[in-house]
């Protein structure tokens, strides 16, 4: 019992700790152009890779998207119910509309709770540490878009 | 040659005691009323929703929290109560000079408050760090020091089963209000309210762990991943340093301003110091 309610206080850690040494990108975000409800162009010059991605989405101090989301990443046992399960999102959505969903949520709903994972402006009190860095660099933003346009099933 | 009245207190060291398990057991149960018993006798309405972290703890850690030879907070009520004995600083004084034990009772459940001469509010640790500066005149604690957290829960524990009930005092309004603002606005690199998580998405998972209401019942608390006593400053700064905003300085304003937000939010509830969280 004990060890069970440590193991949960210590699931908090990566997100209370998430203050240091993250690698997100220095430099201002590269632009970007949005038609529609998506951003058609890549961020980045060479493809993203999923396999990383799929990393980064597991990642609780990187990608931090298992926090709210599920999804099918069997080995991460505790995954959040803030927000719809990824399981099937690269059936719902195009490549183009995954990545305006992860690069600035809240250009699609103003109210999201999701993070804008590449977006510096409009933000108070960011911690030192993180200011004027995104969430996610452009490379990781396109490597998280690769994975979740592979998956397919619910 | 006499002996020093410090070197026999010497065997305080906490993190040693604590380590040492059977010590736990051997403690004596100072005070009868468990928190289980303060729930139910609590005049909750049936529409009343709120609930402490407390409820959203397991059976076991509940259980460490209830019983005073269990939860490691405990340790810390009884240095308090040794400090509090204790003379201190210029004056030579102890806490036990100008107020009795019996004096205390209450007060935590409802501080902030705002002291004589003065127009803004300061927590309990803040009016512990006022009586050493004005009747002791010894040095300030140190934020989060064993002994300012000792006192802090030995004053603490003395309101534990009663109601939280924040003064009635028409000056607390702009400060809690100023709390509430920051409550509700978003912050951080991750662009997130305290409001988002402890209203909107109270009870759900964030990751394994489920999101509390954030009511202050506890405080000072003894959390396991800390593996210490912590003041409720030092929870909020964890999840303003989850959501990667600035945590505000220890001495800032803004947290006692949040403090009687989440403390007015709480009115009714009881109050259970030392509490217990993962
Ligand atoms: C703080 C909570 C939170 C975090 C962290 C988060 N999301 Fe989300 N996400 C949401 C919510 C809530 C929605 C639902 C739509 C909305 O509210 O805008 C959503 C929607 C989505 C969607 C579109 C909905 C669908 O049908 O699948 C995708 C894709 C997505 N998130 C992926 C991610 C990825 C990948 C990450 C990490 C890199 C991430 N999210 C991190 C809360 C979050
Ligand atoms: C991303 C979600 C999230 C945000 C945003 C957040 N918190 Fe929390 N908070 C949590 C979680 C999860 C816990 C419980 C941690 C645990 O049990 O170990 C918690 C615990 C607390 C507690 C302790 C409750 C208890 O029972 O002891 C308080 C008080 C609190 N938060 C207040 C705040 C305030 C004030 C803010 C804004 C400055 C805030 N939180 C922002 C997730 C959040």
């Amino acid at each position: 019992m004990l060890r069970a309610s440590l193991l949960a206080a210590l699931l908090l850690m990566p997100l209370a700790t998430a203050g240091r040494a993250q690698g997100t990108s220095a430099g201002t975000p590269v632009s970007y152009t949005v038609v529609d409800d998506a951003i058609p162009r890549p961020l980045t010059a060479s493809p993203g890779d999923a396999s990383r991605g799929r990393a980064i989405v597991a990642n609780r101090s990187v990608g931090l998207c298992l926090l709210c989301h599920s999804g099918p990443i069997p080995e991460e046992r505790f995954q959040g119910t803030l927000a719809p399960s990824l399981g099937g999102a690269g059936t719902r959505w195009s490549v183009a509309q995954l990545r305006l969903r992860i690069v600035d949520g809240s250009r699609l709903n103003p109210d999201t709770i999701m993070p804008p994972y590449y977006r510096t402006t409009g933000l108070v009190r960011v911690a030192r540490a993180f200011e004027g860095k995104t969430i996610l660099t452009a490379e990781q933003i396109e490597d998280v878009v690769a994975y979740l346009a592979t998956l397919k099933e619910q | 040659m006499k002996v020093s009245r410090s070197k026999s207190q010497s065997p305080l060291t906490l993190p040693e005691r604590m380590r040492w398990r059977p010590a736990l057991a051997l403690l004596p149960v100072v005070f009868a009323a468990s928190f289980a018993m303060a729930q139910a006798g609590a005049d909750k309405s049936a529409s009343d929703t709120r609930r402490s972290g407390y409820q959203d703890m397991g059976a076991a850690l509940q259980k460490m929290q209830d019983d005073d030879t269990a939860n490691p907070g405990m340790l810390y009520v009884q240095l308090g109560e040794q400090l509090w004995a204790k003379p201190a600083g210029a004056a030579s004084k102890a806490c036990a000079d100008c107020h009795s034990v019996a004096d205390m009772k209450g007060v935590a459940a409802r501080y902030p408050a705002i002291p004589e001469n003065s127009d803004r509010p300061i927590d309990l640790e803040g009016r512990i760090q006022l009586c050493r500066a004005s009747h002791q005149q010894a040095e300030r604690l140190a934020p989060e020091s064993r002994d300012l957290l000792s006192l802090a829960a030995f004053v603490a524990r003395q309101s534990r089963g009663l109601p939280i009930a924040p003064p009635d005092d028409a000056r607390l309004a702009p400060f809690r209000s100023e709390g509430e603002a920051i409550y509700r606005r978003r912050q951080g690199q991750l662009n997130l309210s305290c409001a988002i998580c402890h209203d909107d998405n109270a009870g759900k998972k964030l990751a394994g762990v489920t999101i509390p209401q954030a009511h202050p019942t506890g405080y000072p608390i003894y959390r396991l991943e800390w593996q210490a006593l912590g003041s409720l400053k030092r929870r909020l700064r964890n999840c303003l340093v989850g959501i990667r905003a600035e945590a505000y300085p220890y001495e800032a304003v803004d947290y006692v301003a949040l403090e009687v937000f989440l403390m007015g939010r709480a009115k009714g509830m009881p109050f259970e110091a030392p509490g217990v969280r993962p």
